[in-house]
């Protein structure tokens, strides 16, 4: 599904990711875990393309295909799909329309037609199920004047709209309480199949409970410093970081 | 000879040509020497500061069209709101087309402007509204001496005009560069409602300057609501001069949207001269090119307990300009006014650039008056969001311009006309995407 080799990415020249290596197969759940400034959100970033970002090495293989100079857009067309730690508020955009034309760009970079409207509403009625979304909220402003666990839980529902191959959730349990991470995880592994995958940025052990990863990194001065099974997050939980420090830079 | 010159020395001839009331003859005597006096505003000129018109005042322009062109329904269609049913007030270089246009005197008045001028049964009329609004600056003064045609509408008391009005302007080909000077009248008496739709329209490259009047009067609790497309080639400029006198609880609103011409200046006036009035100036403008796009907006504040909001979204690229100058001015004796101001732009391009200036003059104490004005980029962030959900950069963009302009689309009270003004926005954006927000 995804394999990223040596990547080492900056911003304004400052050295961000310092060679990351990492490969998820379809099925998978990752979760990168590590301290503030790491690079976790970087890497989610680069991933999905974002243009401040400098790839200075290194590859980015999805399927196959290098997707190192690809838009943003493009990217999303080929299943890649980013969970943003702090959703855009878009006013006057609302999230049915904002969806409607993400699928039908979707679409027509595929070669195929608009989603007939019954479809689309169809659609648009299960996943808000899903995701426990009161149809109300459709109609509102994308992100405008939301509540923390709204955007999150809303992220999630795009996600169950696009359907995408490789999910990046950053941070998605930020600013949620312990219902709406349910719910959010829920959602999830709903989505989860043998043909997708799913990579988890957290700092805490909390929504691995819900969200139960095959492996585990820690990302640590833009490298992964260590690997391991859904045991080394919760030796994380009740360590911290600083041994993780402390053997790298030994 | 200059432009001034050349028009000073045609007013003789035209006066004697016309048919017009010795009332209405003393009006424009007296407009041409105004005109004689104060000239073309330059950029000396405070309100003039940004804009300037010695570019277009260069072209030697023809006053007088020659001929009256023929102009086929098929081939204009596209500038009327056409999905609608409509009066139709139409000219062409400045001469009434009665074939493309659909006027009534059937409990009101909507016909036009050189009946208006010299039938009998409308002298009243016109010695109590023609000219009683519009300013004694040169430009309007400039109209005022030259006009002869236009609409003129009367709505008589309590009366709702169940379907728009459009006043449609076309200039044609026949002269290599056309000066136009068209006249509005419009007086909507007590309880009744009026919807106007205003556009002026070049079906050729050729060089047009307009400098129109419209004088508005709305009688107690009146409604009208005036839409103004200004979607017009890069060889025509207009130079739009309105002025509305309200009277008490009476409710006024323009929409000015603004996305061709080369050079559009819209001096837009609000009095109120009476209580609990509203006054709604709404305006989108999207620009590129070298285009500019200037407005000019008062609302006076002269009785208590009124009401005025001003709305303007800019968009500009390329090499573009654009101008707002937003005055409010609140009179000692308005007491408890609530006066709306906002003024948002974005710039597209390093070359384009956008001056914009509240003028804010408030001689009383229990008011409330507020005015914003940003000028910014297109939101980068924003911009990633939406590509990482599969929305290619110029749908993103678009969409984001939607967004942005769309509180100004939502007070459109004629779904068709915001269908049109989406449709123009997309052509403009280049993409197709049917955006229903």
């Amino acid at each position: 599904m995804l394999k990223i080799k040596d990547l080492h990415a900056s911003v304004e020249d400052k050295a961000i990711l310092r060679g990351i290596n990492l490969e998820v197969k379809p099925g998978e759940v990752h979760a990168i875990m590590g301290p503030n400034g790491s690079g976790k959100s970087t890497l989610a970033s680069v991933v999905a393309g974002k243009e401040e970002y400098e790839v200075e090495q290194g590859e980015i293989i999805l399927n196959g295909e290098n997707i190192d100079e690809l838009a943003a857009e493009e990217r999303a067309h080929k299943g890649v799909f980013l969970s943003f730690q702090y959703p855009v508020e878009i006013p006057g955009v609302s999230v049915t329309n904002f969806m409607k034309t993400a699928i039908n760009e979707s679409r027509k970079a595929q070669g195929l037609d608009d989603m007939p409207a019954n479809e689309m509403l169809k659609m648009i009625r299960e996943k808000a199920e899903l995701l426990e979304i009161d149809r109300k909220f459709l109609s509102r402003s994308l992100n405008e004047g939301f509540s923390g666990g709204e955007k999150k839980r809303n992220e999630i529902f795009q996600m169950a709209m696009l359907e995408p191959k490789l999910a990046i959730l950053d941070e998605t349990d930020s600013g949620l309480d312990i219902d709406a991470l349910r719910i959010v995880a829920n959602g999830v592994n709903k989505l989860k199949s043998e043909d997708n995958a799913v990579i988890v940025i957290t700092h805490y052990q909390r929504l691995l409970d819900y969200i139960v990863p095959d492996y585990v990194h820690v990302l640590y001065e833009g490298r992964i410093v260590k690997s391991g099974t859904k045991e080394l997050a919760h030796e994380l939980e009740e360590k911290g970081y600083d041994w993780i420090k402390e053997e790298a830079n030994a | 000879m200059d432009l001034k010159d050349k028009l000073v020395s045609s007013f003789m001839a035209l006066e004697n040509m016309l048919d017009v009331d010795t009332a209405v003859h003393d009006v424009r005597s007296e407009a041409i020497k105004t005109f004689e006096d104060k000239g073309f505003p330059s950029k000396r000129d405070e309100a003039w500061k940004y804009t300037s018109l010695n570019t277009l005042l260069k072209h030697d322009y023809s006053v007088f069209p020659k001929q009256e062109n023929a102009v086929e329904y098929r081939d204009v269609k596209k500038y009327f709101i056409h999905d609608i049913d409509s009066y139709k007030i139409v000219f062409i270089d400045g001469k009434y087309s009665s074939h493309l246009s659909q006027t009534t005197h059937d409990g009101m008045d909507v016909c036009l402007m050189s009946a208006a001028l010299s039938k009998p049964k409308y002298r009243l009329m016109i010695e109590n509204y023609f000219n009683k609004a519009a300013g004694k600056d040169g430009l309007s003064s400039l109209n005022t001496a030259f006009s002869q045609e236009g609409a003129y509408i009367h709505i008589p008391k309590n009366k709702v005009v169940e379907k728009p009005i459009q006043i449609i302007h076309f200039s044609t080909g026949t002269e290599s560069a056309l000066m136009l000077q068209p006249r509005n009248l419009i007086v909507v008496d007590e309880n009744s409602h009026v919807q106007i739709i205003e556009r002026h329209q070049s079906l050729t490259d050729n060089q047009v300057l307009t400098n129109s009047v419209t004088e508005i009067f709305t009688n107690k609790r009146a409604i009208v609501d005036y839409y103004k497309i200004q979607n017009d080639r890069s060889t025509a400029s207009l130079i739009d001069n309105t002025f509305i006198r309200q009277n008490r609880e009476s409710l006024a609103s323009v929409h000015t949207f603004s996305f061709g011409g080369q050079l559009t200046r819209n001096n837009l006036n609000f009095y109120q001269e009476g209580e609990r009035i509203d006054s709604t100036l709404k305006g989108i403008t999207i620009i590129g090119d070298k285009q500019h796009v200037d407005h000019n907006t008062l609302v006076h504040h002269q009785e208590p307990n009124c009401e005025s909001h001003q709305d303007y979204k800019g968009i500009f690229g390329d090499k573009a300009t654009g101008v707002f100058n937003g005055k409010v001015v609140v009179d000692k004796i308005a007491q408890k006014t609530n006066a709306f101001q906002a003024n948002n732009n974005i710039l597209l391009s390093d070359k384009a650039s956008v001056n914009t200036k509240p003028q804010l003059e408030i001689f009383a104490d229990d008011v409330k008056c507020s005015h914003g004005c940003t000028i910014g980029q297109l939101d980068e962030s924003a911009m990633f969001y939406m590509r990482s959900r599969g929305i290619p950069e110029k749908e993103a963009k678009a969409l984001l311009m939607f967004a942005f302009s769309n509180n100004v689309l939502d007070s459109v009270k004629i779904p068709e006309i915001k269908q049109r003004i989406t449709k123009i926005i997309a052509m403009k954006l280049g993409v197709n995407i049917g955006f229903d927000l």
